[in-house]
């Protein structure tokens, strides 16, 4: 054993301790607000409960079954998806092409473009959701003013107000938040990106679109796979934005399943559905990962 | 042995901290209000020092926390076990599921049959007990009514409030014909449009369906009553009479609108003119200008112009308030205070006595109303426990929405009625 041990670079006695000393304060963090709430959830779920005083009507599975029929939740897990692909159609392209941009040594306003395009990332949610109320305001906001001054007389419309375009307009906020975190990983990326592979197919003639395609695109395997990551499991958690932007309303025309989750849960007290909302959350985002840990990262590598 | 005369030293030293800091430690009181306007931050701390200059052992810690947010906050606290001592409550439903979880004190007996229980009418203080048990108490109640802005209304020619449902449906089509916005409405947070489908209930319906829903022996929101008060909704709502853009504004955006004059009226409580003024340019409000009127008659329906939906303010007591906290809590309902409480805010004030402290007559308007009621409903989603509360909310603006139709809205409201029970 001890030789096996010796010969993998495992961990021996002694090494053990030393991992359990410097592990022992993440650990204890992560399992006590972590796994604990987790467990705890997937019990809440099992119940009618109100959040006040001890569980005691038992549901079984009948939480699920209920959110399973229900309407809003497959609106909300629709809006999911849909962030999740407008955020890899149109924000991680547009990431790209602007880390490709920025990271040009050529060009002059390099640094200040980076940081210009990271600053909508640095603003807090909230703060965001606030800001952007007032653009959208339709009494003196400025998408009113620009309407007016492009088409005088003509009706201003009420973004967040109507169900048709709430989603839409809160779903403009989510890309020009984000795309800049995108942009900073791949402008990372880049400059990991050998520069003399690419002045050497420069020189061997090839074309701008053929050392994309063939140096830098394969050279950025690694942050794509994780701005993906993140788009797509943030687009599942998405709150803050959509809640200080309408609470996922009108008649939950902008929901997404946490803002539904806390609604039911932590406004209405119904601890034991929004239980079930989570447990429901918890799957979809562990079967996403297992599934892109397996099947899209381990077979490139 | 230095060592341990040391240890002794110190050990007596902290024992010595440890019991002056006992006997010079205040009683502390945690207390949580909404009032967020300047006065009524003014009103609070005024009362604070007032109070800990009579009583130097006790300190008030206060917390002011907008509406929404102290709603959110407050949920929090009660999961874990830890409710303020004294907070903002509006009885009814969530007082009662507080009170059953055993979050609330009992105040009967600082109540019951002494002189602070003597100062309000038992139906006020009927709104914060729960088992025939007090658990806060109320210092404002008042009614929801029509806000209105007399210039507005006389530019189309009406001097005085339509009494009549169809005279209201005219002068709605007069100010949209002067390009006027006929009503305000906060949509966003729903409950105002709540109000408005609620009162259609009571005058179609009356009491009578009110009654019958709580005692769960009728069809409940099935009645046509409730649905035939969302047709009227949505007829109304058809007139185009709300703001542009009304389900994505807030309560605060529709006191602006009046309180700039850019809206004719609002349906709103008794706290309508205060934060009229905090939230409109420059703070003025509309002055006198301002008037309130019931919500107007619907004929052939069952209910009265003198029934009334309304409700107030008061404060509910944590599991873990002193008597001290009881004792503030008694301040605040004291005659003098109640009334100065009544001229800073414009509120109704509950205490006897205290109507003196009535300087607006606005409030003198809402408490006519209130005296001479016939029947008196608390704000629904109140009266009714979160969960249902918070369905009918939804419900209602889905029917102005468009999304659902009265009918579909009731059996929603309904369906999530039956299963919180």
């Amino acid at each position: 054993m001890s030789k096996r041990n010796a010969i993998r670079g495992g961990p021996g006695r002694a090494s053990f301790l030393t991992l359990f000393v410097l592990l022992a304060p993440a650990l204890i963090i992560f399992i006590a607000m972590v796994l604990v709430p987790v467990v705890e959830a997937a019990a809440f779920s099992l119940y009618k409960w109100n959040g006040l005083g001890p569980m005691t009507n038992f549901r079984g599975l009948r939480n699920f079954q209920a959110l399973f029929s229900d309407e809003v939740v497959g609106k909300a897990i629709s809006h999911n998806v849909l962030i999740a692909i407008f955020s890899l159609v149109v924000q991680l392209p547009m990431a790209m092409g602007l880390a490709l941009i920025v990271s040009d040594e050529k060009f002059k306003g390099a640094v200040f473009f980076r940081t210009f395009f990271f600053l909508p990332y640095v603003l807090s949610e909230v703060i965001t959701g606030a800001l952007w109320q007032f653009i959208y305001q339709p009494q003196f906001g400025l998408v009113k003013l620009l309407w007016s001054t492009l088409l005088p007389g003509a009706q201003a419309p009420a973004l967040l107000g109507d169900t048709k375009t709430v989603f839409w307009a809160i779903l403009a906020v989510i890309v020009w938040k984000y795309f800049g975190l995108h942009m900073t990983i791949y402008v990372a990326g880049l400059q990991d990106i050998p520069k003399e592979q690419i002045e050497a197919a420069t020189i061997d003639g090839a074309s701008r679109k053929r050392i994309f395609a063939s140096i830098i695109l394969p050279g950025m395997r690694i942050p794509i796979q994780l701005s993906v990551f993140f788009s797509v499991i943030g687009s599942f958690q998405i709150f803050d934005v959509v809640w200080a932007m309408g609470r996922g309303d009108p008649v939950n025309a902008a929901e997404t399943i946490v803002t539904y989750l806390y609604k039911m849960g932590l406004q209405r007290f119904n601890i034991g559905y929004g239980g079930a909302i989570a447990v429901f959350i918890f799957l979809l985002c562990l079967f996403f990962n297992l599934f892109y840990q397996k099947v899209l990262v381990r077979e490139e590598s | 042995m230095k060592i341990g005369s040391k240890l002794i030293v110190c050990i007596l030293l902290l024992a010595l901290a440890g019991s002056a800091s006992l006997l010079a430690a205040p009683t502390k009181v945690s207390f949580w209000h909404i009032g967020v306007a300047a006065n009524d931050r003014a009103f609070y701390e005024n009362l604070k020092a007032a109070y800990e200059k009579a009583h130097p052992d006790v300190t008030i810690e206060i917390t002011v926390l907008e509406n929404e947010a102290f709603k959110a906050k407050l949920a929090t606290l009660m999961q874990s076990g830890t409710p303020p001592d004294i907070f903002q409550s509006w009885g009814g439903g969530t007082l009662t599921e507080y009170a059953q979880a055993g979050l609330l004190r009992d105040i009967s007996r600082f109540t019951k049959d002494t002189a602070w229980g003597k100062s309000m009418a038992p139906g006020v203080w009927n709104v914060y007990q729960s088992g025939g048990k007090q658990y806060g108490s109320p210092h404002d109640m008042g009614a929801i009514t029509f806000w209105y802005n007399k210039d507005l209304l006389a530019k189309v020619g009406y001097k005085s409030f339509p009494t009549d449902w169809d005279d209201f449906l005219a002068l709605v089509k007069k100010l949209k014909a002067a390009g006027i916005t006929p009503i305000a409405l906060g949509g966003r947070d729903k409950w105002p449009a709540m109000h408005m489908w609620s009162y259609f209930a009571l005058r179609v319906g009356g009491s009578e369906a009110f009654e019958s829903l709580f005692s769960g022996k009728g069809k409940g929101f099935n009645d046509p009553a409730f649905v035939k008060a969302g047709q009227m909704l949505v007829e109304l709502a058809a007139l185009k009479p709300f703001q542009d853009g009304f389900l994505g504004a807030t309560f605060d955006d529709e006191s602006a609108l009046v309180g700039n004059g850019q809206a004719a009226m609002e349906l709103m409580g008794q706290w309508a003119p205060n934060n009229q003024v905090d939230k409109s340019i420059g703070k003025k409000g509309l002055g006198d200008k301002l008037a309130a009127a019931p919500f107007p008659a619907i004929k052939g329906g069952k209910g009265k112009v003198t029934d009334v939906i309304g409700g107030g303010n008061g404060y509910a007591v944590g599991k873990n308030a002193s008597d001290a906290a009881v004792d503030f809590l008694r301040f605040f309902n004291s005659v003098e205070n109640n009334a100065a409480w009544a001229t800073s805010n414009g509120a109704i004030p509950t205490v006897k006595g205290a109507e003196s402290g009535i300087k607006d007559a606005n409030a003198r308007l809402v408490k006519a109303i209130v005296d001479k009621c016939t029947f008196f409903q608390l704000y629904l989603d109140q009266f009714l426990s979160p969960a249902a509360g918070g369905a009918v909310n939804d419900a209602v603006q889905a029917m102005l929405a468009g999304s659902q139709t009265p009918a579909q809205a009731c059996a929603a409201m309904q369906k999530a009625y039956e299963e919180s029970k």
